[in-house]
């Protein structure tokens, strides 16, 4: 379970906008929820305080017994092994293969070597990448690449996988699949946030969408559709 | 905790091999630190050895009235070995001085000469070694005592005192600029084995974020990279004793021709585990303190 109480962000730039203004949300287990609005609107603002990587200026976090706005860095890491995070330039590590990149998401949390030999496979065979495992990043294309960064998000069962736009850089065809892989996951009981401003997406799914506009929630429908503020 | 372990070894050595020519430039640079390291320590025991050497040819020598007895000479050596500055007083009585003599002129003119003469005209001296080459003035002034007037013939002090305040500022020069010099270089080498790393780990800043976000803790991210510090440092100091060789065996006959009694090569020879030793630590110490450091400014968050 997710909750955001009346939470603000205002980034120390020299502009007096807040990026979030006194935003409320709850999420449940096992949603998918679409996070929808122009840039700037605060959607990545919302994922970046979710994980911890950035501090809300007012406002409660809450992400299951953890009280993320009071976290100390050093505490950080254990929360960020419940989230599995995609992003639109996929940030794999370029020195480390796919494979590599996936059990990486293993040895960070201790597994033995065992079970990381026996998962890893199993999921890039689930991302459709079992060909291409040894591949270095560098050798893989776009929809390749968000596919490796999809198995590492899932590979320790996280709670939740948060997508920030992870269709950006991606044809249609490729689009639909990671959609796909998004809604297989969920099926198996995972939380999905998809930030989007992909129209088509949106109303494929017919799923929660939250709408924000200049750091506001100004809509939070379930079977939510892609709507022009 | 093992597994833990090993895997940061895995990684830190995975990273050496697959940054390339970054892992390349890094090592470099951390080579020609610990060469500079080596070469100041091989510098150091040079000119001390040279110092030694120059040090252990000052002396002072007093000189007796041919009519001085045998007694007081000897309570003189006492006392001057009483001096906590004096390190040798060698007395040559006035018969080791003819043998002395005769033995140098067995078979020239001044030797037959000599033979002529009745009684020995040779006079009784003390050969006296200071601790310290700076101290001699403090003992020639101790023999200027009133009371050994009688007995002194003459003290070689004042004609040397030339030649040993001279050999003293040398001396002091090269010990003070010798340091200066040992302190400009390994600061300077330090400096840029850091800079060095912080660059390495400059490019290797996104990788940290990420490390981040997959849930990795601080030791995990730093491992890698302290392992990696530590490899550099362990090659760099190999490198550098394995460059150290031909230098050494190069600079060696030059080094003879200027100071006889040293040898460079035997120094580094027998002196080669405690060098590499040195080296090593030195390596790993700059290697992973550097990469320790460096890491901090990305770990933030």
């Amino acid at each position: 379970m997710i909750v955001f109480q009346n939470v603000s962000k205002i980034y120390n730039n020299h502009s007096s906008s807040s990026a979030l203004d006194g935003v409320s949300f709850k999420m449940n287990p096992n949603e998918f929820v679409s996070l929808v609005g122009k840039s700037g609107a605060g959607k990545s603002t919302i994922i970046k305080l979710l994980i911890g990587e950035e501090k809300p200026s007012k406002g409660r976090i809450i992400f299951g017994s953890y009280e993320v706005n009071k976290l100390k860095p050093k505490e950080m890491p254990k929360l960020r092994r419940h989230i599995g995070v995609i992003f639109q330039d996929f940030r794999l590590l370029s020195n480390k293969s796919a494979y590599e990149n996936v059990s990486f998401a293993l040895e960070v949390v201790g597994y033995p070597q065992q079970e990381i030999d026996e998962f890893v496979p199993q999921v890039l065979d689930m991302v459709g990448l079992s060909e291409k495992m040894h591949n270095f990043p560098n050798e893989l294309s776009g929809g390749e690449k968000q596919r490796v960064a999809i198995a590492r998000a899932m590979i320790h069962r996280p709670e939740v996988i948060v997508a920030d736009e992870p269709t950006g850089n991606l044809d249609p065809y490729n689009t639909w699949e990671i959609i796909k892989l998004l809604m297989k996951i969920n099926e198996l009981g995972t939380t999905v946030i998809l930030a989007t401003h992909d129209k088509e997406v949106i109303n494929h799914l017919s799923r929660r969408v939250i709408t924000l506009d200049q750091g506001k929630i100004i809509r939070d429908e379930e079977k939510g559709k892609f709507m022009l503020i | 905790m093992v597994t833990t372990f090993f895997r940061l070894i895995k990684y830190g050595l995975q990273n050496f091999l697959r940054n390339g020519w970054l892992s390349v430039a890094t090592l470099v640079v951390m080579t020609l630190a610990l060469s500079s390291f080596l070469f100041l320590m091989i510098f150091r025991f040079t000119t001390g050895a040279v110092l030694t050497t120059l040090e252990d040819k000052i002396d002072i020598s007093v000189y007796f009235k041919t009519s001085a007895p045998e007694d007081e000479i000897l309570r003189l050596k006492k006392s001057l070995e009483d001096l906590s500055d004096v390190k040798k007083v060698n007395y040559i009585s006035r018969a080791d001085a003819l043998d002395d003599f005769k033995n140098k002129h067995k078979n020239d003119a001044a030797g037959q000469a000599l033979n002529e003469l009745k009684d020995n005209p040779f006079s009784a001296s003390l050969n006296v070694k200071a601790k310290d080459s700076e101290k001699y003035a403090i003992i020639a002034s101790y023999l200027e005592n009133e009371g050994f007037k009688q007995i002194i013939e003459k003290v070689t002090y004042a004609q040397n005192q030339l030649v040993i305040e001279r050999m003293n500022s040398i001396i002091n020069t090269v010990n003070k600029s010798g340091f200066a010099l040992a302190l400009i270089f390994a600061i300077t080498a330090i400096l840029v084995a850091f800079n060095t790393i912080w660059l390495a780990m400059y490019s290797n800043r996104e990788e940290i974020g990420i490390m981040r976000l997959v849930g990795a803790s601080n030791t995990f991210i730093r491992g890698p990279f302290v392992v990696e510090g530590v490899v550099y440092g362990l090659l760099a100091a190999f490198l550098s004793l394995i460059l150290a060789i031909p230098v050494v065996l190069t600079a060696n006959p030059w080094v003879q021709k200027v100071v006889p009694d040293i040898s460079l090569r035997s120094y580094f020879v027998s002196n080669f585990f405690g060098l590499a030793g040195y080296q090593i630590l030195f390596g790993i110490l700059l290697g992973s303190v550097s990469s320790f450091i460096a890491i901090r400014r990305y770990l933030k968050v």
